[in-house]
């Protein structure tokens, strides 16, 4: 009894002993020879996988880093202190770069927008919009609600809020992948230094555009006579003069007839005032009432 | 009722509550001249086309407004005499704002299309017809608004023996097709046979579903006479699909990505054949259509002939506005058309309806998950997955979803209307189909 444990025991042990010693002898013969600079570098990057650097993920990014002399500032979400890391490690200096954050231009919440529709089908913006009518807002050009951004943000930087995105700037990375998936055009990337924004995109007649929103931009162009540097006309929309951006105390100065040009923090608070309920059901679609 | 010719059963359908009897017995009325008209200048599938007239401009009716961009294009033209106003925006019947020309009237409501019309057109050449055809700006009439004069010209290689005549109206409510089978018959079978001229076919089918007796009676007393053989269908939906007419009425199946004209067919819809008809014989461009303005809250349902241009308010006030609060305006039918959100969507050569819905008709759904019950798959008339094919689109994987060809999907709602679950899976598929679109653009994009 007891020889037939040792016997197998002594089997096990030594089957074990030659399968360990040729795992040890195949890696040491096949080993793959890796930079150390690679993993390095891949470790200070975020991880996120976001893409924004144009590479297939953080990992490829690292390598192309290394070897090819891709420069690290192309990573939008790394902040200037990992910049300055991966620039020790590689012996490189890194360029530097602009902070940008994404921006919805948009101030048309459920409760600050006018509505055209009850909308009963998928909850999602590029599913909506390619219903007529598109998710039931009146203004056409304004954000949908329904969060196709925030899902594509790796960052969770979108919230929605009342049936409008708002970005929190300190979370967002500028990774641009909102910028792709909205369809409706209006998240672009600016600089994070900007403190103010005008928050509407609509090429609607502006005398029709009231009716649609509390806060439309009428394109007045008050903003611009107050300040010409400041503020200029981009496709027909008023917008920030991105390259020479104006101080938050310039919304005070302008008074923006309809508050559509604001600072970036208020927007968000005011965002929030009205939290997110359930849109009325009771009321039979308020499209027609018409006897004749 | 018997048929003719040995048809075929397609795949699948489903039979909704038709709703026809509001309007199917009501002899379709002339709208009244409108005083103003916004005509949208894209009416059809294809290249935009370019206005020709200015602001001030003075026109006559039938007189072209705006020319074809394109081979796959159709020209516009003038509803009524009078003077062009301004090139303004109205409401798409798909969303958006669309491009369209302003014409006031001025009451005389004149012809000048300057077309020729052509009686003896049994001794004229083909091509001289097709370009009239072309000229006339017809397009499909069911539905998609493809240009009729494209249809008629195949590629030589290509071998057409039948064509089909698409009087099936399988559509819930719509009843346009069949008052014009019925009051405008010999137009529909003489503009059938100068179709088959242009084609060089002498088999011609008219399919028609079996709810409609008095049509078929009406067809069968003169089809003879055209070389037409018309053939009841079965009641259910979607016989008019144009695969599935095909399919019931030949036993030929079209290939995946195919064409009608794969096969040797070509479909036109009846409402097309008549215009052919106006275009060659009376020399009278396509301006007005059969239009039913229908449903419960409409006063007095009916079809109406109207002109293009016509606003949706407009055919409501012909048909004794709405007597019952109204929840959902929808151009098209119920299975297929699309909710509007303005009554200021105007009519285009292919409105084919105008349906009103109560708040108690509509229905409001929450998506749950599939539960794999297979009724979809059952129902779909063109042999998809739907269900799986959603959840693929829901997690947005395009690819997949290619692969079971949604591509093929025409957006019938067959497996919407008999989903247990409720899910939204008509929008799912257009979702699939806009993403798809735009990678094959951008694919192209790249290449050239």
């Amino acid at each position: 009894m007891l020889i037939t444990i040792l016997v197998s025991a002594g089997v096990v042990a030594a089957v074990g002993l030659i399968l360990g010693a040729l795992i040890g002898f195949t890696a040491k013969k096949f080993e793959v020879q890796t930079d150390p600079k690679i993993e390095a570098v891949q470790e200070l990057l975020p991880g996120a996988n976001c893409g924004g650097c144009g590479y297939a993920g953080c990992a490829d990014f690292a390598s192309a880093i290394v070897t090819k002399g891709a420069d690290p500032s192309g990573c939008s979400a790394c902040s200037d202190a990992m910049l300055a890391k991966i620039a020790e490690v590689t012996g490189k200096a890194a360029g530097k770069k602009e902070k940008m954050t994404a921006v919805v231009f948009c101030s048309g919440s459920f409760s600050r927008s006018a509505r055209a529709a009850d909308y009963n089908g998928i909850l999602d913006c590029r599913s909506a919009s390619i219903v007529a009518g598109g998710g039931g807002k009146a203004c056409r050009f304004g954000c949908l609600g329904y969060g196709s951004c925030a899902r594509a943000c790796p960052f969770g930087a979108i919230e929605i809020r009342d049936g409008l995105a708002v970005v929190h700037p300190e979370l967002c990375r500028a990774c641009g992948k909102c910028v792709n998936v909205c369809p409706r055009k209006l998240i672009r990337l600016v600089p994070a230094s900007a403190p103010i924004h005008v928050y509407c995109n609509s090429l609607e007649k502006p005398a029709k555009r009231r009716k649609f929103c509390k806060n439309p931009c009428l394109a007045c162009k008050k903003c611009i006579r107050t300040d010409e540097n400041h503020m200029q006309m981009q496709a027909g929309l008023v917008r920030v003069n991105y390259s020479n951006p104006p101080e938050a105390s310039f919304v005070e100065q302008v008074k923006c007839p309809t508050g559509a040009l604001q600072v970036e923090e208020i927007h968000r608070k005011i965002a929030a005032l009205k939290p997110v309920e359930p849109a009325p059901k009771a009321a039979p679609a308020p499209k027609k009432e018409e006897s004749k | 009722m018997n048929s003719p010719i040995r048809t075929w059963r397609f795949h699948g359908g489903v039979h909704p509550a038709d709703g026809k009897a509001l309007s199917n017995s009501v002899p379709a009325q002339r709208a009244p001249l409108l005083e103003r008209y916004t005509v949208a200048i894209q009416q059809n599938i294809g290249a935009p086309p370019k206005p020709v007239v200015q602001k001030g401009d003075t026109v006559k009716k039938g007189q072209l407004i705006a020319e074809p961009g394109g081979f796959v294009s159709a020209p516009v033209h003038a509803p009524t005499s009078g003077t062009v106003g301004d090139i303004v925006e109205v409401p798409g019947a798909n969303g958006g704002a669309i491009p369209a020309i302003e014409i006031i009237s001025d009451g005389k409501d004149e012809w000048g299309s300057g077309l020729d019309p052509i009686p003896n057109w049994k001794n004229t050449d083909r091509e001289i017809l097709k370009k009239r055809i072309a000229d006339a700006g017809i397009v499909g009439m069911g539905g998609a608004a493809f240009p009729t004069h494209v249809k008629l010209s195949p590629p030589p290689e290509k071998v057409i023996d039948t064509l089909i005549l698409n009087g099936a109206e399988c559509e819930p409510y719509l009843t346009a097709d069949h008052r014009l089978m019925l009051e405008r018959t010999e137009a529909v079978l003489e503009g059938a046979a100068i179709a088959a001229k242009i084609l060089r076919v002498d088999r011609v089918f008219l399919g028609i579903e079996e709810n409609k007796p008095d049509a078929i009676a009406a067809l069968n007393e003169k089809a003879g006479q055209y070389g037409v053989t018309v053939v009841p269908l079965h009641v259910r939906y979607p016989q008019g699909g144009e695969k599935q007419l095909i399919y019931a009425l030949t036993g030929r199946s079209v290939a995946t990505g195919g064409l009608p004209m794969d096969v040797g067919c070509v479909v036109q819809n009846v409402g097309s054949c008549a215009a052919i008809r106006d275009a060659v014989v009376e020399g009278h461009p396509l301006i007005e259509r059969y239009t039913t303005v229908t449903g419960t809250p409409v006063a007095n349902p009916g079809t109406w002939i109207l002109r293009f241009g016509t606003t949706v308010e407009q055919a409501l006030t012909f048909a004794g506005g709405v007597k019952a609060r109204a929840a959902k305006v929808i151009m098209g039918g119920p299975m297929m058309g699309f909710a509007q959100t303005s009554l200021g969507v105007t009519v285009t050569k292919n409105s084919s309806g105008i349906l009103l819905l109560q708040w108690k008709e509509t229905a409001e759904y929450t998506s749950n998950p599939c539960i794999r019950c297979g009724r979809c798959v059952r129902a779909c008339p063109m042999k998809l997955l739907p269900g799986p094919v959603s959840v693929m689109v829901e997690s947005e994987n395009y690819d997949e979803a290619e692969k079971n060809y949604v591509m093929d999907c025409m957006e019938c709602g067959v497996c919407t209307f008999v989903c247990p679950a409720k899910r939204p899976l008509v929008q799912h598929f257009r979702r699939a189909k806009a993403e798809i679109n735009a990678k094959r653009r951008a694919a192209k994009a790249k290449q050239a």
